[in-house]
C-alpha cells in the first residue's frame, strides 16, 4: 500500500449560508465518507487548514497576505489515504462529499524516498 | 491524526438544531432581544468552526459542550471587542474581563439555558404577535429551523417565511418586549397562548399530509420537546402543560401506524393496534397521571383523556363509546367549535346509529357553508350517508369533499369511499332485479 494526499479544494462553507439542519447533514457526509475509508482501513488522517495565510515569493522575496484564491477554489485541508494505486486512491476520491457544491480533490502519491542498497 | 474509528461517527439527531435553539436563548440573554441579528451571526459562526474543523476527522467527545464553548469564547470577544472601543484603562478593561467572563459563564450554565430558551418560548408566543407569526418565529429562534425547512413544514413559500419572520422581528425591536418568563397573573395567560402554539406546531407535524414525512416528524417531536421543556420549569409547570403532552403523547403513539406504504391513511378502526407505540402511550398515562393535579380542567386534559379512551381500548370495537360520548359532552362546554361538534357526531354514531349523528351534524352552526369550504365535513356527513343507505347523497357530498382537498392520500381515501358506495350499490340492485 501507498500513502496518497488529498488536497481538498472548494467554496468556504461561510459563503453557502447553511441552516444548522443542512450543517449537520454536511457534516455527516463527511463523517459517513471517513467511515468508509476507515472500514477499508484507507484512512489515515487529515487536517483543516486556517483560512488566512502568507504567501512568500520572488527573486528578493517579500511576504504578502494570502492567498486569497478565488473563494471557491480555496485550500480547506487534506487527507492522508492509503491505496494500491493512484487508480484505487482516485476511485476512493469518489466519494467526497462536496462535488455537489463544486468542490475538488488533487489526488498525489505521497513519494517514498527508497534506502539505496 | 488518526482517529481510528471503524465504524462511521454519528452526531446525535439534530444536534445542530437542538445546540441553535439553544445558543440563540442563551446569547439573546447576553446581547438582548433587540440584537436578534448578532446573535443568530454568532450562531452561524459557531456552526461554521464545527464544520471546518469537525469534517476532516475530528469529532470532539462532546461535541454539544464544544459548541457551547465556542459560542461562549466568540461572545467575550465581542463583549471584549465593545469595551475595547469605550477606551478604558488598561486596568480597568483587565477587571473587567474577568467579571464579564464569569458573567457570560453563568449564562452557560445548563439551568440557565432552559431558562432561557423559556424565556424565549414566551418571547415568540407573545399575544400581540399574530399566531402565523408566534409559530414561525418559534420554529426559527427556538428550534433552529432554516426558512426553507419552516416553508416545508408549515406549506408555505420561502418569501412568505421570510416576510413573517421579518414582520416579527421588527415586531420585537420597535415593542421593546421584555426577554423574561412573565409571573402571576400575566404568567398563565401568556401559557395559554404558548401552549396554543405549541399545540398548532404539532397538528401541523401530525395532521398534514401534503408535507415530506420526515419534516412532519420533526415538527412532533419538537412541539413535543419544547413542552417537556414547560413542564420542566418549577414556576411554569402546570398542569395543562402536563395535559398537553400526555395528549401528544398519545397522538404520536399512532404516527406510524396511520400512514399505510405509498403514503396511504389508514383509518382509525383499521390500524394495526400492536403497530401503536408502547411506550409513547405509557408516556401518554405517565404525564396525564401528573396533569391532574389542582383544580384546573383544561381542554387539553379533556383531549388528552380522549386519546387515552382510544389508546385504551385493544380493539376499535371495544371502545368505551359512552366514556367518550361524556368527554366530548364537557369538551363541547369548553370548546363548542365545529369541529369537536363534528367529532362528537361520530361517537353519537357509534351509540345511536347514524340518523342521530347526521341530524347533528346538520344542525352545526353554519354548517353549509363549513360544508363547501372543508373537506372533512362533507367527508364524514356523506360517509354517514353511504352508511345508513343514502347513496346518492353519500355519493355526492364525498364528491365535494374530494374536489375541496389537495392532499392526494386523501383524495385516494375518498376515492376508496366512492368505490365502495358504487359497489354496494350494484349489489343492491341486483339483488333487487334477481327475485324479479
Amino acid at each position: 500500500m501507498k500513502d496518497f494526499l488529498f488536497i481538498f479544494r472548494g467554496p468556504a462553507y461561510e459563503d453557502l449560508h447553511l441552516t444548522p439542519e443542512e450543517s449537520q447533514a454536511a457534516m455527516q457526509r463527511w463523517y459517513d465518507w471517513i467511515g468508509e475509508l476507515s472500514a477499508k482501513d484507507r484512512y489515515v488522517g487529515g487536517e483543516p487548514l486556517h483560512k488566512e495565510g502568507k504567501t512568500v515569493q520572488g527573486n528578493k522575496p517579500v511576504v504578502t497576505d494570502g492567498p486569497f484564491a478565488e473563494g471557491k477554489e480555496l485550500l480547506g485541508g487534506y487527507f492522508i489515504v492509503k491505496a494500491e494505486s493512484l487508480e484505487e486512491a482516485a476511485q476512493l476520491a469518489l466519494g467526497y462529499p462536496d462535488f455537489r457544491i463544486n468542490g475538488s480533490v488533487e489526488v498525489r502519491e505521497i513519494m517514498k524516498i527508497p534506502m539505496p542498497s | 491524526m488518526s482517529t481510528g474509528a471503524e465504524q462511521p461517527q454519528q452526531l446525535v439527531d439534530h444536534l445542530f438544531r437542538h445546540e441553535a435553539g439553544k445558543m440563540i436563548a442563551v446569547l439573546t440573554r447576553v446581547f438582548g432581544i433587540g440584537n436578534l441579528e448578532l446573535v443568530e451571526d454568532t450562531v452561524q459562526e459557531t456552526f461554521l468552526k464545527a464544520l471546518q474543523v469537525w469534517r476532516y476527522g475530528q469529532l470532539p467527545d462532546n461535541p454539544s459542550a464544544w459548541l457551547m464553548r465556542v459560542a461562549r469564547n466568540r461572545t467575550i470577544d465581542l463583549i471584549r471587542r465593545q469595551q475595547k472601543l469605550a477606551n478604558l484603562s488598561e486596568e480597568l478593561a483587565h477587571r473587567l474581563q474577568s467579571s464579564t467572563e464569569n458573567a457570560v459563564d453563568h449564562f452557560f450554565l445548563d439551568t440557565e439555558i432552559a431558562d432561557s430558551q423559556l424565556r424565549m418560548i414566551f418571547t415568540c408566543c407573545h399575544p400581540a404577535l399574530n399566531p402565523e407569526d408566534q409559530v414561525a418565529l418559534t420554529l426559527k429562534t427556538v428550534s433552529g429551523f432554516g426558512v426553507q425547512e419552516i416553508a416545508r413544514a408549515l406549506l408555505s413559500t420561502d418569501s412568505a417565511i421570510q416576510k413573517r419572520l421579518y414582520r416579527a422581528r421588527e415586531f420585537i425591536k420597535s415593542e421593546t418586549i421584555r426577554f423574561e418568563i412573565p409571573v402571576g397573573h400575566e404568567l398563565s395567560g401568556r401559557l395559554d397562548v404558548v401552549y396554543t402554539v405549541l399545540y398548532l406546531l404539532f397538528n401541523e407535524g401530525y395532521n398534514s399530509l401534503k408535507a415530506d414525512e420526515l419534516i412532519r416528524h420533526d415538527l412532533c417531536a419538537e412541539a413535543m420537546r419544547l413542552c417537556k421543556l414547560l413542564t420542566e420549569h418549577q414556576v411554569v409547570a402546570d398542569p395543562p402543560a402536563f395535559a398537553l403532552l400526555s395528549l401528544m403523547c398519545f397522538q404520536a403513539s399512532r404516527f406510524e401506524s396511520r400512514i399505510g406504504e405509498d403514503n396511504t391513511i389508514i383509518l382509525l378502526q383499521k390500524q394495526d393496534r400492536n403497530k401503536w407505540d408502547h411506550e409513547l402511550i405509557r408516556m401518554g398515562y405517565y404525564y396525564l397521571n401528573l396533569s391532574s393535579r389542582g383544580d384546573q380542567l383544561s381542554v387539553y386534559h379533556i383531549e388528552s383523556a380522549i386519546a387515552a379512551e382510544h389508546c385504551l381500548a385493544p380493539s376499535f370495537e371495544s371502545t368505551n363509546w359512552s366514556a367518550l360520548l361524556q368527554l366530548y359532552d364537557y369538551l363541547l362546554q369548553r370548546k363548542p367549535s365545529p369541529v369537536v361538534r363534528l367529532n362528537r357526531s361520530i361517537v353519537v354514531a357509534q351509540l345511536e346509529g347514524v340518523h342521530a349523528a347526521i341530524d347533528l351534524i346538520l344542525d352545526i352552526p353554519g354548517i353549509r357553508t363549513l360544508l363547501e369550504q372543508h373537506y372533512i365535513y362533507p367527508a364524514v356527513l356523506g360517509e354517514l350517508y353511504g352508511r345508513a343507505g343514502n347513496c346518492n347523497e353519500g355519493r355526492r357530498l364525498l364528491q365535494m369533499a374530494y374536489h375541496l382537498t389537495s392532499s392526494l392520500a386523501e383524495k385516494r381515501l375518498l376515492q376508496d369511499k366512492l368505490d365502495a358506495l358504487t359497489v354496494g350499490q350494484n349489489d343492491h340492485e341486483e339483488i333487487h332485479r334477481r327475485p324479479g
